[in-house]
Formats: C-alpha cells, structure tokens, sequence
C-alpha cells in the first residue's frame, strides 16, 4: 500500500472464556480511506473494533494508531487521539437533549467557548438532517433518529477515525440515502472504519472492504473483488 | 436551551431573598435560617456527587464532621483563631475524603454505598476511641469568647446569619458555576451513561474523583460552619443519621438542581419545627410527608417545578 497506516493491528486474538472471538488478525487501514468491515453475524467485526477504540481488551496481539502503540491504552486516552467510536446497540445520553448529547463530545475539545461549541454542534446536527430536533430528549427521539444522533456525535468530535458499528441499521430509506452523501463528503477527510450489513451501503461507500470470518480476515480487496470471490460468496454474500 | 440570563436572575434573587428574609423574620426565624444555610452547604456538597454525578454515598457525616472536628479540635486544643481553624476543618476532610474516594470510587452502585457506610461507621467508632480530644458522642462547646472573626462576634445572632449567609453564598455559587462548565456537564453525561462518556473521550474516573473532593469539602466547610457558628461539635454528627439526612434533604428538594438542597433543607427543618408544635408525634407527620412527596413528586421539589413550568432550571 502506498500510503501509510493510520491504523494497524498485529496478531490480534480475543478469546471469550474458551471462545475465539479473533485469532491473529492483521488489520490495516491507510489514513483517508473509507473501509468496510463486513463479515457474518457473530464473524467478530464487533470485537475488532472494540480492541481498536478500547471497550475490549485483546488476549494478545497489537494494536498501533498513527504509529503509536496504543494496545494498553485507556479508552478515553485513545478517544482523545482522535478515534471516534458509535455503537452497534444505540448508546446516547437519553434523558439530555440531542444537542446536549452532541455538545459534550464537541466541549471535550473546545471547553466552554459557547458559541464555537454551538456552532459545531448544530453543524453536526444539520448534517444528519436532524437540527430541528435538536432540543428534544435524546430519548423521545425515533430509533432512527437515535442513530443518526450517534454519527453525529461522532462528527461534532471532527475524528481522524471514525468507527461505526452498523449505522444504517434501523434508517429509512430516505436516511440511508442521505448516510451514503455523509460518507461520501467526509471521505478524504476522515479515515472511516464501517461495519455494514447492507451491501449496496457497502458497495457505494466503500473503496476498500475487509471481510472477516469466525475471527480471522477471509479476505481484502475491492468491492468487485469481494463479489468475485467464491469464499467470500460461501462465507457471507451467498447467504443473502 | 442556553440562557445565562434566566440563571443568573434566578441565583440573584435566591440569595437576595435569602438576605431580606433576614430583616422582615423573626429573631427565631432567623437563628433557624442561618442553621438552614449552613445544612443546605452540606445537602449542597451532597448534591454534587449524587445529584449530579450519580454516586449514592452513605458516608458524608464523615466528610461533614472531620470539617467539624477540623474546626474544633484547632481552635479547642491547638488554640488555633477563627480562620486557620476554618482552614484545618477544609483540610481534614480534604484529606479524608482524598483517601477514602481512592478506595470507594473502584467500586460503584450498592458496593459504593456500602464501602462509604462502613468508611463512615470506622470513622464514627474513631471518633469514639479518642474521646479524649474529641469528646465522643458528649462532644464539647467551643467557647463564645473564641468565635470571632476579624474582631466581628460570630455568637452575635445578627452576625452569625451573616456569616452563615456568606458560606452559603460562595458555596451556591460556586456549585452554580461549576454544574455550568465542560467539568460539570461531564458529571452529569457520567450519571446518564458512564460508558458512553468514557467513549466521548472523558477520563471519568478523574471526573468522579474530583467530584466526590468536591463534595466531601463542602460538607466539610458545612461541618467547620456548624461547629464555628453554633459552638459545639460532637461525635453524633458523625453517625450514620447525619449520612441519610442529606440525602433526605436532596430527595425532597431536588436532585440535579441548583436550589434543591436549599429548598430540601428549610423543607426538612420546617417540617419538623412546625409538626412538632402540633402534636408530639411529629416524626409520623414527618415520615407520612416525606412519603407523600416521593410518591408524588418522585423529582423533588424543584425537580416538579422543572418539569412542569421551568425546564430551564439549572
Ligand atoms: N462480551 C462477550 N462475552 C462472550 N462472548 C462474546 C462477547 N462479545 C462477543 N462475543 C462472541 O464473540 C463472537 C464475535 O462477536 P461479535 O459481536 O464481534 O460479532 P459481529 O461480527 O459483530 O456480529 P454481528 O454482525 O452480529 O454484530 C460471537 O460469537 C459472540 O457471541
Ligand atoms: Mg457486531
């Protein structure tokens, strides 16, 4: 690859109490690339990504941002570095506003300069199509809203990395479209790591796809690569 | 949803109140508010790591009365004036609520409720053991002649709401500020969702710690308040009923809120001055009000009113 990795694993293995989560897996991801982690249910996309942003320790193995091994690395220190992270179940601050849940992650950066905060804030907001909802409880909001909400709480922290756990999921169609012109105006930017179900999400965002498989990478390439592939078509698209 | 005007006319015209009350009350009204605004520093303190941390400690008559003892045990046996001793009562529970957090705050829910009891009941039963210097649950007086402050008599009923006034003042407004700033919003995002705060980029351990220093030196300042104005300090502050009170008086006036431990406090004392006037079994009144209030206003006082008519309330 030609340009450098943002993102690095090395021989990563994660057992759950007798169950291999990951074994050995070599990761990379070039600085300004939207990759796609895509894989079963249960392929260990989930636990990946959780050993990379913190919420998961690995049994063994490395893991290196920008060059810094950050494998013992408390979470929020890693978070810090620039790696934003929305989860697969639908995490927000239910009882605070929409924008309140977006402000905090932007005032971790910005402190209490109020106006700069609220400017980012609703341009986060706006950029997931929801800043008029901004002054209702996170909690009132639709499921879809609440995810939409995640990504831009993601975005008001203006990560290097951004991680998704399977964002389109629970989106309208309408959402769906709009998540696709998000991605696709962050890339160059932003570095995005997207485990996705939806394989036209996929295959319209990503420049490169990962495919994992009972814990190890079964494969790398292109989206057309990955649609030639019979193992990949036995693993995982030709289930659908 | 911000509006600094609205706060800080709201913070005005508390303490505003609070100082004209002083003139259009009784002399017994006011020997009651100036206990009041003292308590209310604790109930404040207690606020700020349950209200708005999410920590349910059942330990703070420690913090309360090592501020207390702090105070005391200064002036009484190292002969030590009004303000250094105002200082050692800070730093005594300073220094004790430093070493407990450490241990406390590695665990969290019921654990962390049972670790800071038992904290405060070795703490009680310390007190105890050295009633040589601390007089145990006799306590000790410290004596009129000493209390004065820049020559200014704090035994004097006038001065001594005054005095009180000022310790409430600089608490409330120094919990007003702080529940506004990035630190203080982080507090409250921990009690919603520590895990999602964590994955925000907060170091919430830091967070909790500093919020639970926060809180043990309030209560302390309220103890060192209790003991300079009042003149006496005495193990009974340290056991386990001065651990529920504030957290009586929170409920009732409002977890979360600026006011609420104002409002819970003079509720609280209120109750019981006015019920006991009545009829001598006041503590029924008491326990029957206090359980009509959480079945009905599960929020608190100021928690109903920011629900219902001012969601502004910060
Ligand atoms: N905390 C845990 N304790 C025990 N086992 C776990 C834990 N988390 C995940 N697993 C197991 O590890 C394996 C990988 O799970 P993971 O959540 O990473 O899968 P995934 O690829 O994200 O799947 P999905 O598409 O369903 O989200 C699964 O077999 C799962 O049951
Ligand atoms: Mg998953």
């Amino acid at each position: 690859m030609a340009s450098v990795s943002l993102l690095e694993t090395r021989q990563v293995c994660k057992n759950f109490g007798g169950l291999d989560a990951l074994v050995n897996v070599d990761f990379d991801l070039p600085g300004g690339q939207v990759r796609a982690l895509i894989g079963p249910n249960g392929a260990g996309k989930s636990t990946l990504v959780g050993t990379i942003c913190g919420r998961i320790k690995p049994t063994s193995g490395s893991i290196l941002f920008d060059g810094q091994e950050i494998t013992q690395m408390a979470t929020h220190r890693r978070i810090c570095l620039g790696i934003a992270y929305t989860f697969q179940i639908t995490s927000v601050f239910s009882r605070l506003t929409a924008f309140e849940n977006v402000a905090l992650g932007v005032r971790r950066i910005h402190g209490n300069r109020r106006h700069k905060v609220r400017g980012l804030v609703m341009e986060a907001l706006e950029r997931v199509n929801i800043a008029d909802l901004a002054r209702q409880r996170a909690g009132d909001l639709s499921y879809g809203h609440q995810r939409l909400l995640e990504i831009a709480m993601g975005l008001g922290q203006s990560p290097v990395l951004f991680i998704m756990d399977e964002p389109t999921q629970g989106l309208s169609e309408g959402e769906i479209e709009g998540f696709k012109e998000l991605i696709r105006s962050l890339s160059g930017q932003t570095t995005i790591l997207l485990i996705e179900h939806n394989m036209n999400v996929v295959m319209e965002t990503a420049q490169y796809i990962t495919v994992l498989n009972s814990g190890s990478v079964l494969a790398e390439g292109t989206g057309d690569e990955m649609r030639r592939n019979k193992q990949v078509q036995a693993a995982y698209l030709g289930r659908n | 949803m911000i509006r600094p005007s609205r706060d800080v006319s709201l913070h005005a015209g508390v303490l505003a109140a609070l100082l004209l009350l002083f003139f259009v009350t009784s002399a017994y009204h006011n020997g009651n508010l100036a206990r009041i605004m003292v308590l209310a520093v604790f109930a404040m303190g207690y606020n700020f790591l349950f209200g708005y941390t999410g920590l349910l400690s059942l330990g703070h008559a420690l913090f309360f009365s090592a501020g207390m003892y702090g105070l005391g045990i200064s002036m009484n046996h190292l002969d030590m004036t009004v303000l250094p001793a105002f200082g050692m009562g800070i730093l005594a529970s300073l220094a004790v609520t430093g070493a407990i957090g450490f241990l406390a705050l590695r665990t969290s829910g019921v654990a962390f409720m049972i670790v800071t009891l038992m904290f405060a009941q070795a703490g009680y039963l310390t007190i105890l053991l050295f009633g040589k210097y601390t007089r145990g649950d006799e306590g000790f007086v410290i004596q009129q002649a000493e209390r004065t402050l820049f020559g200014i008599d704090l035994t004097d009923p006038t001065n001594r709401y005054f005095a009180a006034f000022a310790l409430f003042a600089v608490s409330y407004l120094f919990i007003a500020w702080a529940v506004r700033t990035s630190f203080g919003r982080c507090l409250v995002a921990i009690r919603e969702n520590e895990a999602r705060a964590r994955m925000l980029g907060y170091d919430t351990a830091r967070h909790k710690y500093l919020a639970l220093l926060a809180s043990g030196v309030l209560s302390g300042a309220s103890g060192a308040g209790y003991a300079l104005l009042f003149g006496y300090a005495g193990a009974t502050f340290a056991s386990v009923q001065y651990s529920i009170l504030p957290l009586l008086w929170v409920l009732l006036g409002g977890a979360g809120t600026t006011i609420g431990p104002l409002v819970g406090t003079a509720f609280a004392f209120y109750l019981v001055d006015v019920s006991s006037e009545f009829t001598s079994a006041y503590l029924l009144v008491v326990g029957a009000t206090i359980v009509f209030l959480t079945l009905f206003f599960p929020q608190g006082l100021s928690g109903e009113l920011r629900r219902r008519l001012a969601p502004w309330l910060p």
